[in-house]
């Protein structure tokens, strides 16, 4: 079992014809994703490898019977996009796309307030169920299916923790990137309670890293209400108070809050081991398997 | 992007935010013309992105011509907190009775912009956030409304700011979240707003950051991009369009992905080095982007080694590695030891084309991250 994506997932690509989503378009594909149609404003008829392109995404869902979306459109019209999907019928939409204004993603906070779609993301990998589908950009190859669920504000964090599983002989559920946004869709404790409830996944990995107080809130969630066990990381030990580390999200605060210390505190307070290394991290896994 | 004081405080002006005069100075002579303008006492301020700078001898009060002439020389030049002063703002010294704090922020848990305004200003405000926060009244923005007129009135009266400047306050503030939402600001804020002994307000100060993701639809503040940067590499780092940050240490690092840059850093501590920056080449990145990658480290006189940490995922090993072998190929001698680790896709491929002779190889990031933390050593003995 998975959350969220599996092989029946029915997948619509927005920005399907620019070149960033016709290459992952080509990638999901080859993993087994069951990508049903594409969408591009003026370029509705076309198809891409066959798959169908239609102008709004509204045609695409209701021809296709799309249930998910992956939004590969440039940060200037990508809150658009994200407005345009949610306005659907659609139950998950992840946005890959870096560098969306945060203001621009404080209206779809509140759109998101009134709809029962998910979103994923901004400025995320995506999320992959070994073996079934992908939806983003997570390199297929490195992923082995298991029993392991991961969460990740990071994405090549994520490959470097799950690389490290792989080589173990550990294999994943599925694996979420949550983004690395100050904004973002889905938080640590929306993707926890997903994998608690989920029967197959055994023991969680959570990537987190500096600013803001989400992992702080897991922690509280982990210790309140999780059996499953939990493992971190939290990145950014190292990093110097009021600066941008590339991550929008990745700030530490003038007053010290958002820091590393206080997220693995919080974390270690609940019972969840944090490790040193991405390499560590695994190794915990490893004791609770 | 944080805009200097000098950079916010015309933008206030234009905005219909009442500041004292002030121009900016580069020199003692030019700091005693402005002054001559705006007559004493007047303020003296350095115009770099410090906290704290008038605790750190960074902002003097002049009443006569000696102390004027003392207080240009004592600043301009100075190192504050590691960087070198070279901008002064001139002010017209304020008769205050009051200080207030007014300000404008992205709450990340709620989603939503939140306004503040409080009696407490003229200190650092997130030392009375966590000391005493019943002294900061906030309220909550919708973004898709704005600030509406009742919120600010409501949010200067819970502040408990005296009625009859309470009006001219919100108007300041209604200012302020205007021009938030207008120039896509991450933090807009006034500390202190002064109470002037005639019982007029008066932005004594003036924070503007401005959210980098927006620069895109502000091609007016884009443009004092440059001006706001601290220093050389910081302008580099911006032609170049990396995201760069530069700490205290002595070991180079080059890595794709936020979250794996951060890391390596924290393993160069864990490993008992010391990062002398943080640099992402970001998803994707093709040869010359490695190459401008490595002449940015290389530009920085405190690295003594270098790491290069990649984990492919759209990046391409092979890619990074031909970009590593032509920056390296460009010296006759190599400026600092260089370890290479990749992995991901085409990771082996990159492998072979490695040009050993130039860089030390290591499959893992924690033998990477040892083998450049001895090399920086080394290089420092």
């Amino acid at each position: 079992m998975s959350i969220l994506v599996d092989d029946d997932t029915r997948v619509v690509v927005q920005g399907i014809t620019g070149g960033e989503g016709k290459f992952h378009t080509q990638q999901m594909v080859e993993y087994g994703t069951n990508v049903v149609a594409g969408t591009s404003p003026g370029k509705g008829g076309q198809d891409v490898d066959g798959i169908p392109v239609y102008d709004t995404v509204e045609e695409a869902v209701d021809e296709e019977d799309a249930d998910a979306s992956v939004v590969f459109v440039p940060p200037a019209f990508a809150g658009d996009a994200v407005f345009e999907a949610l306005d659907t019928d659609l139950d998950l939409v992840v946005a890959i796309t870096e560098g969306i204004p945060t203001q621009d993603m404080a209206k779809v906070n509140k759109r998101l307030t009134e709809v029962d779609t998910r979103l994923l993301g901004p400025n995320c990998p995506g999320i992959i169920t070994p073996g079934e589908a992908k939806l983003g950009i997570l390199p297929g190859n490195i992923f082995e299916a298991g029993n392991v669920g991961l969460v990740s504000r990071s994405g090549t964090l994520t490959y470097q923790v799950v690389s490290n599983l792989t080589d173990r002989g550990i294999g994943q559920t599925t694996a979420i990137g949550i983004g690395g946004d100050p904004i973002i869709g889905t938080s640590f404790v929306d993707a926890l309670e997903l994998f608690e409830a989920d029967e197959d996944t055994d023991a969680v990995v959570m990537c987190g890293e500096i600013g803001g107080e989400d992992e702080e809130q897991a922690a509280k969630y982990i210790a309140e209400n999780m059996d499953t066990p939990v493992a971190g990381f939290i990145a950014g030990r190292t990093a110097p108070p009021g600066k941008r580390m590339g991550h929008a999200g990745a700030i530490v605060s003038g007053s010290g809050t958002g820091t590393a210390e206080s997220k693995i505190s919080a974390l270690n307070d609940a019972g969840v081991p944090v490790g040193d290394t991405p390499n560590e991290v695994a190794e915990h896994v490893e004791d609770f398997l | 992007m944080k805009l200097h004081e000098y950079q916010a405080k015309d933008i206030f002006a234009e905005a219909g935010i009442p500041v004292p005069e002030s121009r900016l100075a580069t020199s003692v002579d030019e700091v005693m013309e402005v002054i001559e303008e705006v007559g004493y006492p007047a303020a003296i301020k350095a115009q770099v992105h410090v906290g704290g700078r008038g605790k750190a001898g960074g902002i003097k009060i002049a009443t006569s011509e000696e102390e004027a002439r003392e207080a240009a020389e004592d600043i301009i030049g100075m190192d504050l907190k590691g960087y070198t002063v070279e901008k002064v703002l001139v002010e017209a010294g304020v008769d205050f009775e009051n200080e207030l704090y007014v300000g404008v922020t992205m709450d990340r848990g709620e989603g939503k912009p939140v306004a503040m305004v409080s009696t407490q200003g003229g200190v650092n405000i997130e030392e009375v956030a966590e000391e005493n926060p019943e002294a900061i009244a906030r309220e909550h923005i919708d973004p898709a409304f704005g600030l509406h007129p009742y919120q600010a009135r409501k949010v200067v009266y819970d502040a408990g700011i005296e009625r009859d400047v309470a009006n001219d306050v919100a108007s300041i503030l209604t200012t302020l979240y205007d021009l938030y939402e207008e120039k896509d600001a991450s933090d807009i804020e006034i500390n202190p707003v002064m109470i002037t002994s005639d019982r007029d307000v008066v932005a004594a100060d003036a924070v503007m950051n401005i959210d980098d993701d927006a620069l895109f639809r502000h091609p007016d503040l884009a443009e004092m991009e440059d001006e706001a940067a601290e220093d050389d590499l910081e302008r580099k780092a911006n032609d170049y369009g990396f995201d760069y940050v530069r700490l205290s240490g002595n070991v180079g690092i080059i890595g794709n992905g936020a979250g794996l840059v951060m890391t390596t850093l924290d393993l160069v501590d864990h490993y008992g080095g010391e990062p002398a920056n943080f640099l992402d080449i970001g998803g994707g990145a093709k040869a010359e982007r490695v190459t401008n990658a490595l002449d940015m480290v290389f530009a920085d006189e405190n690295v003594d080694a270098v790491v290069f940490n990649i984990f492919g995922g759209i990046t391409r090993g092979d890619e990074v590695a031909k970009g590593i072998n032509e920056a390296l190929e460009a010296f006759d001698e190599i400026p600092k030891k260089v370890v290479v680790r990749l992995a991901g896709t085409n990771a082996e491929e990159g492998m072979e084309i490695l040009n050993t002779d130039l860089v030390e190889v290591e499959k893992t990031l924690e033998d990477a991250v040892q083998r450049a933390v001895e090399n920086a050593q080394e290089a420092n003995q």
